[in-house]
């Protein structure tokens, strides 16, 4: 029997590592990636602690964070195709005139 | 033997993580990440959630990951990003993962620490899942299916404009 923190340690390291990739990784495909890896993180949670209270609204939680993601992904790669589309590039260091 | 399933697929899911953050190329950066989902599936499976370990292993490691692998025939990414130097950017990322790791920590020990509930195994059978989505979390079901619509109309929106319009 694995206790609920051993689950929780993990999701908290996974999150921590999600937002290291973010800032490390310089193009928009990369970096997206990353969100998911920190969506997942707290999925982790969910399910640890859905466990660990014996209830299964954790689940459903879950459930409905894959879904909304699924959209997300669609949304956010669409938006990288047209950045792509009008500058010819997906890395950061191309998009430096964002800058305010 | 519980054990040496959590300790090998935690292993292998931010060993993999691990790897995407060092590896330069996008491609194998998505397989690294269908890696990483595919273990935490597993791990799903071991909080006795096997229809969220499915739909993990399924809509994740399946759905979303094709999909990103799909994008990227999109660019042209045949030049390599250049190596990364550490500077003053790294360090401070480091600084911001590990106080956001201490906090999340901090905040989830406080959490255990209090004691959990009765424990048990909540969602083993899916007909209470399906019986919860369609009476409690109704309206939710209902507006994630809106959200849905509205990704795809917007995804058809965006991307499928004509070059230059």
């Amino acid at each position: 029997m694995i206790p609920p923190a051993a689950f929780l340690a993990l999701a908290a390291l996974l999150f921590a590592l999600g937002v290291l990739a973010f800032f490390v990784k310089k193009d928009l495909l990369t970096q997206f990636m990353a969100v998911e890896i920190m969506l997942n993180a707290g999925n982790l949670a969910f399910l640890a602690l859905a466990k660990a209270l014996g209830k299964a609204d954790g689940q459903m939680v879950v459930l409905f964070v894959i879904t909304v993601a699924a959209a997300e992904a669609v949304i956010g790669l669409a938006i990288i195709v047209l950045i792509f589309r009008q500058r010819k590039s997906i890395r950061t260091d191309d998009l430096k005139d964002l800058k305010g | 033997m519980a054990w040496i399933v959590f300790i090998f697929l935690s292993v292998l899911c931010v060993g993999s993580v691990a790897a995407m953050i060092l590896s330069r190329n996008p491609a194998h950066n998505a397989l690294f990440l269908v890696l990483a989902f595919a273990a935490l599936g597993g791990l799903f499976g071991l909080l006795d959630a096997p229809f969220a370990a499915a739909v993990q292993v399924l809509v994740y490691a399946g759905a979303i990951m094709v999909l990103f692998l799909f994008a990227m025939m999109m660019f042209d990414l045949r030049r390599p990003a250049p190596p990364a130097k550490p500077g003053f950017r790294l360090a401070l990322t480091l600084v911001l993962a590990l106080v956001i790791l201490g906090e999340i920590a901090l905040a989830l020990a406080r959490l255990v620490g209090g004691g959990g509930g009765p424990g048990g195994t909540p969602g083993h059978d899916v007909g209470r899942l399906g019986a919860l989505l369609f009476t409690d979390y109704l309206y939710a079901f209902e507006i994630t299916s809106l959200l849905i619509l509205a990704a795809l109309v917007g995804a058809l929106a965006l991307a499928g404009k004509k070059e230059g319009a």
